[in-house]
């Protein structure tokens, strides 16, 4: 269980977290969800106990604040981004297993778990990003730890890599880990969390349910539909027939969606006769800084 | 509680990156064939006999040391932390359950048995060489000019790390090192040099200024070691010897000591305390 209580923490003048407590129960998967300086990274490294902070935050028991080399071996942790020294996937598992005290015969096991077996001699540079990943997940699995901490884990994963990874954290949790993430991708915390927690401005500004958040947050997405040229004009006519908000955007146009109701203007196009060359499904923010590039 | 474990998990990581780092090879290949070649050539002025002796080798491998180890043992200790933090590598290792203080002596551990395998190589090539020639005085001198040049390289090292937990940049912890560097070996000296002659300060000034910097101490030391009197550093030597005596070496082994635990330890306070990472780097 994770308990934080008027969890603070400043840089200077600037309040990054701002009184924020939480309570996570064993089991659980909570997502954190929030813009970039929310204060999402900061409330994960505050877990980790490698940055200071103001108020009182354990893991199962454990103050972070005094007894941070404890409470970190009590967590697995995957970064966004995970820097490995210039050693093999089975040297990285060696160390970081001396490091957390566990059998070094435990890197089999894991390798098997995230599927790297086959790249155990590989030196770590040589991995793609999504097996770096995977290997970030392995080390953090190594000593079995109760709390897995994920900061961004797919935000530089291809889609296919997402998915794996995904369903990876997805089986962990089933098997009793808890897990707690950040993260910008709303399908991402759909697919893991079973409760979401909104930051801004460093402040917990929303506690509620994953399938809640775009509802309570205004949140939409936007499907991108490229159509050959000459069904263009016919394209935005149906759409727009369905009452669908729509941008046209060179070849192709983005149909403003919510999350359960994706397929549906694929459907109508499809049954006008209009071909779909491709189809790409993006955040809100994100089809608006296309749309700028544009 | 410092978990020697942790510590020796991290040295052998450290000393292994050590030997595949390009440039920490070619420096022990450079610093050995010099050391060899030093050996075979230095003999008495004035004779064409090949009678080599050990203090001969010991004192010029001094002046080799004096330029060559500073440089490897700062760089590399300004280097090591400072480009961990800017690659993002010394964040993920500070979130495995390691203490900071950990992590730096394991650093500082791996590098220094690195530096002192090359140290140990260099000087092991020339007195294996100068052993294979038959010469077998006189060893005892070279000896102490081994461990002084140990000394001396851990120093250098400490002074590396400090740097290294300052400096938030690689390029700054270089810079700084090879200002350091420059100061300790020319700088210092001139420095020296020019204001005792132009303040007129008294010689127990000179030398107390002299044998602050590391380098002299190791200088001093290696000399005394080699020739038992400071004649060859003018009055300043003189004085030296004078005033202490057969407490000097000691005294300096001392001094050189202070110069790898005081530094270390600065190092382990400003690292442990500094603030782990910026607002910048913890936007999310």
């Amino acid at each position: 269980m994770i308990t934080a209580t008027n969890l603070t923490k400043r840089y200077g003048r600037v309040t990054a977290l701002d009184n924020v407590s939480f309570t996570i129960t064993a089991g659980e998967a909570v997502a954190l969800w929030g813009a970039n300086g929310a204060g999402k990274t900061t409330t994960l490294r505050c877990l980790l106990g490698v940055q200071g902070f103001e108020g009182h935050l354990t893991i199962n028991g454990i103050d972070v604040h005094t007894q941070g080399k404890a409470a970190r071996a009590a967590i697995g942790y995957v970064p966004q981004e995970t820097v490995f020294y210039d050693m093999s996937v089975l040297e990285t598992l060696h160390f970081y297993a001396r490091l957390k005290k566990t059998d070094s015969g435990r890197a089999n096991a894991v390798l098997e778990q995230v599927a790297l077996v086959e790249h155990c001699a590989k030196r770590v540079n040589m991995l793609s990003g999504g097996m770096k990943q995977r290997l970030a997940l392995a080390v953090a699995l190594l000593a079995d730890p109760p709390v897995l901490v994920l900061d961004e884990p797919t935000a530089n994963l291809d889609v296919k890599a997402q998915r794996d990874f995904i369903h990876t954290i997805q089986q962990l949790n089933q098997s009793g880990k808890t897990i707690v993430f950040s993260s910008h991708r709303l399908d991402e915390v759909i697919a893991l969390g079973s409760r979401v927690l909104v930051l801004s401005d460093g402040r917990l500004s929303l506690e509620c349910p994953p399938h809640e958040l775009a509802t309570k947050l205004g949140l939409h997405r936007w499907l991108r539909i490229w159509v050959p040229a000459h069904h263009k004009e016919n394209t935005l006519k149906v759409l727009e027939s369905q009452g669908y908000a729509i941008m046209p955007n060179g070849r192709s146009v983005y149909v403003q969606v919510n999350l359960g109701g994706k397929i549906a203007p694929l459907r109508s196009l499809e049954l006008a006769n209009i071909p779909i060359e491709d189809f790409d499904l993006l955040d809100g923010d994100l089809a608006l800084k296309e749309e700028n590039h544009d | 509680m410092i978990d020697l474990a942790t510590v020796q998990a991290i040295t052998a990581k450290e000393l292994r990156d050590a030997l595949r780092n390009r440039w920490f090879v070619v420096f022990t290949v450079a610093f050995a064939g010099i050391a060899l070649a030093l050996s075979t050539m230095v003999r008495p002025t004035g004779t064409f006999t090949h009678a080599l002796s050990y203090t001969r080798t010991a004192a010029s491998l001094v002046n080799l040391v004096l330029l060559f180890v500073p440089l490897i043992g700062l760089t590399l200790g300004s280097a090591n932390l400072a480009s961990d933090r800017e690659t993002g590598a010394l964040t993920y290792l500070l979130s495995q359950p390691v203490s900071r203080v950990e992590v730096l002596l394991g650093k500082y551990f791996g590098l220094a048995g690195a530096l002192l395998a090359t140290l140990t190589l260099g000087f092991g090539a020339a007195g294996l060489a100068l052993a294979l020639q038959g010469v077998a005085q006189e060893t005892g001198s070279y000896l102490m000019t081994v461990l002084l040049a140990y000394l001396l390289a851990l120093a250098m090292l400490s002074l590396g790390f400090l740097l290294s937990s300052v400096a938030k940049k690689t390029t700054t912890a270089l810079g700084g090192a090879l200002f350091l560097w420059l100061f300790l070996v020319f700088i210092g000296d001139l420095g020296i040099m020019g204001t005792s002659v132009t303040m007129k300060f008294p010689i127990e000034g000179v030398f107390f200024v002299t044998a602050i910097n590391p380098l002299q101490m190791f200088k001093i030391a290696s000399i005394l070691s080699i020739q038992a009197n400071l004649e060859v550093l003018g009055p300043a030597g003189l004085y030296a010897t004078d005033q202490f005596g057969a407490l000097l070496l000691p005294l300096l082994l001392v001094g050189l000591l202070l110069w790898i635990v005081l530094p270390l330890l600065a190092a382990a306070t400003t690292f442990s305390r500094q603030e782990k990472f910026t607002y910048r780097e913890a936007r999310s």
